[in-house]
């Protein structure tokens, strides 16, 4: 019955974000600083130890996906703290008062701030070449919708974190607690297989991993170094973020009915 | 009360609503009828944010029932959101998109058929004289335009009520006045209901009717003029040659204590000021001058409740949201 406002809203609210991610062209290349250097410093650096007796293994390359999983993770996380600046300065407010149902508003945040990390993480695809991937077409557009599905992941956890949040301290805790553990522990810098006993649990209950796996199954389909460089097959792993998504997006949307 | 029930359009019977240790509400009833100016008058924390908030269904009244365009607050609150436009006492636009694409998303919120959005942002942006800015960025306006725009904004959707909650708080003086007459003239042009709340005197004279209100109880309602001659008609002031000696006599012949400020002798709390006027002259020598005070709400204020408007504090919510409102604006450029 309040089907048509629920999707009015989730377009109104995917569309404001989207607009000012596109006005804000200084922060779309301010994002691209950081995985620059990851891989500029950090892969390079680390590239020459990390040599392993693996055919067709290279470090710069095997850490490639874990960066765009990072970035998209940030990227993610960024659109949803927007939502307790929104309502610390309230422009939430004119949403909470419109004749449409509070619940859109944690699925048009998710899906907005999803779309913003999806086109910053195409935009890194561009350094395919640079650390010695080559990208067919068909690679690119399986990506796209894995990196949807990781940042719908992200963004539907940060929103469900950002509803239960009151102040931005509180988010700025959550966020040290939540994304540099998320990062660490996503698989961008070593493989699950190879980490330690006690870590490989954190590991398998992180919904980044999953997706830096997905992309690596997409990135190195034909390398004889897969099977060293993945650790579950590409369905799992969807399978793993979708069911992780749907949960958490059902429950900001719970959150949010409750929000004043 | 000379009140047609009938025609009302906000029906608010026996509010309360408390917070975890606080009253903000405590028993209100009031109503307001279509194409009424109304506003709610009181010092910082008397619960005039809080009404507002229940009228408009973002906030769950404690007990009491609102029926606002014949729909109940809390069973039909998608009724009534689409029943009001809001203006907030905190700014509530997005600055970083144009004044056009805030309009833009509202209308959309609103499900309003394009077009006709279309006709209504260049009527209304015309309206509050913001054609010219229409595509700047929100983040470049002053605070009366901001003002503007999200009384435009309000009204977009074709309300039968328009609140206003504070619209005037935190602008200079003059910007103040504007404000005031865009508010005057969106009321006449679409002939809106308007509720209004303030905590400047001058604001509430314009209204039809004012209802006062303090610790959360309202305690008068009635035309600004009415409140005034319920207060007025009781103070008298004189000058005379000799004012030590007037007030002997006063004091003597007449059984009042009169206050004698510089050469100005005030009485006040009279049953009867023109029956007195006449005893006045004929007992008190040397008379000067009479003046019948002309009240104001001030001063009906300051009967009501025994306490300047003016000296009340700030409430600690509110203090801490004026400093928000500078830390955001500087956050943001
Ligand atoms: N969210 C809240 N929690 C607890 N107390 C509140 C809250 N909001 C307002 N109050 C208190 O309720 C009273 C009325 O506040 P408010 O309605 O904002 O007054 P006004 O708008 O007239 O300044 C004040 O004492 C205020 O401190
Ligand atoms: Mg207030």
């Amino acid at each position: 019955m309040m089907l048509k406002p629920f999707f009015v809203c989730v377009y109104v609210i995917w569309l404001r974000e989207l607009r000012k991610f596109l006005r804000e062209r200084s922060r779309l290349v301010a994002m691209l600083g950081q995985p620059l250097l990851y891989l500029l410093i950090m892969g390079q650096g680390l590239r020459a130890i990390f040599t392993i007796d693996v055919p067709g293994f290279d470090y710069l390359s095997f850490m490639y996906p874990g960066i765009i999983g990072m970035t998209i993770l940030f990227t993610a996380m960024f659109a949803s703290v927007s939502i307790i600046w929104d309502r610390e300065f309230g422009v939430l407010k004119e949403v909470l008062v419109a004749p449409v149902p509070r619940s859109a508003i944690a699925v048009g945040k998710a899906l907005g701030g999803s779309t913003t990390a999806v086109l910053q993480g195409t935009i890194l695809l561009i350094l395919a070449p640079f650390v010695g991937i080559s990208l067919s077409l068909v690679a690119v557009l399986q990506l796209i919708p894995l990196m949807f599905l990781l940042a719908f992941a992200i963004t539907s956890l940060g929103t469900l974190v950002a509803a239960r949040t009151e102040t931005m301290e509180g988010f700025h805790m959550i966020m040290n607690f939540i994304i540099m553990p998320l990062f660490m522990l996503s698989g961008a810098f070593f493989p699950i297989g190879s980490a330690p006993d006690w870590m490989q649990p954190l590991m398998k209950a992180n919904p980044v991993a999953y997706g830096v796996d997905a992309f690596r199954n997409i990135f190195f389909a034909g390398s004889p170094a897969l099977d060293f460089m993945v650790y579950y097959p590409l369905s799992y792993d969807v399978l793993v973020l979708a069911v992780f998504s749907s949960i958490t997006v059902l429950l900001g949307m719970q959150a949010f009915r409750k929000v004043d | 009360m000379k009140w047609d029930e009938g025609r009302a359009l906000i029906k608010v019977q026996n509010l309360t609503k408390t917070y975890k240790s606080t009253v903000a509400v405590r028993d209100i009833s009031f109503s307001v009828s279509s194409g009424e100016f109304f506003g709610f008058l009181g010092p910082n924390g008397a619960g005039k944010t809080t009404t507002i908030k229940i009228l408009a269904t973002l906030l769950r009244p404690t007990s009491g029932t609102v029926i606002l365009n014949g729909y109940d607050v809390v069973r039909q609150a998608a009724d009534v959101r689409r029943s009001i436009g809001m203006v907030f006492q905190d700014p509530s636009l997005d600055d970083r998109l144009t004044a056009v694409e805030n309009m833009e998303l509202h209308g959309m919120l609103y499900g309003m058929p394009r077009r006709l959005m279309k006709d209504e942002i260049n009527m209304l942006l015309e309206l509050v004289d913001l054609s010219d800015r229409q595509n700047d960025l929100v983040r470049s306006f002053s605070g009366g335009m901001k003002r503007r725009l999200e009384i435009a904004r309000g009204l977009l959707h074709q309300p039968s009520v328009l609140f206003l909650d504070e619209p005037t708080v935190g602008l200079d003086p003059q910007t103040r006045n504007h404000i005031w007459e865009y508010i005057s003239e969106v009321r006449t042009s679409r002939g809106a209901t308007v509720f209004l709340t303030t905590h400047y005197m001058e604001e509430a004279e314009g209204c039809h009717r004012v209802g006062i209100v303090d610790h959360g109880r309202l305690v008068a309602l009635d035309t600004p003029n009415a409140l005034k001659r319920a207060v007025g008609k009781d103070v008298l002031t004189i000058r005379t040659s000799d004012p030590a000696t007037a007030v002997t006599v006063i004091q003597r012949e007449l059984n009042i204590n009169p206050d004698l400020d510089g050469e100005t002798i005030t009485l006040s709390g009279l049953d009867d000021g023109e029956a007195l006027l006449v005893r006045l002259v004929a007992t008190v020598p040397g008379i000067t001058a009479i003046g019948v005070p002309k009240p104001t709400l001030e001063d009906v204020f300051l009967k009501l409740t025994g306490r300047d408007i003016r000296d009340e504090p700030a409430s600690a919510v509110e203090r801490m949201r004026t400093r928000h409102r500078s830390v955001s604006r500087r956050g943001r450029h």
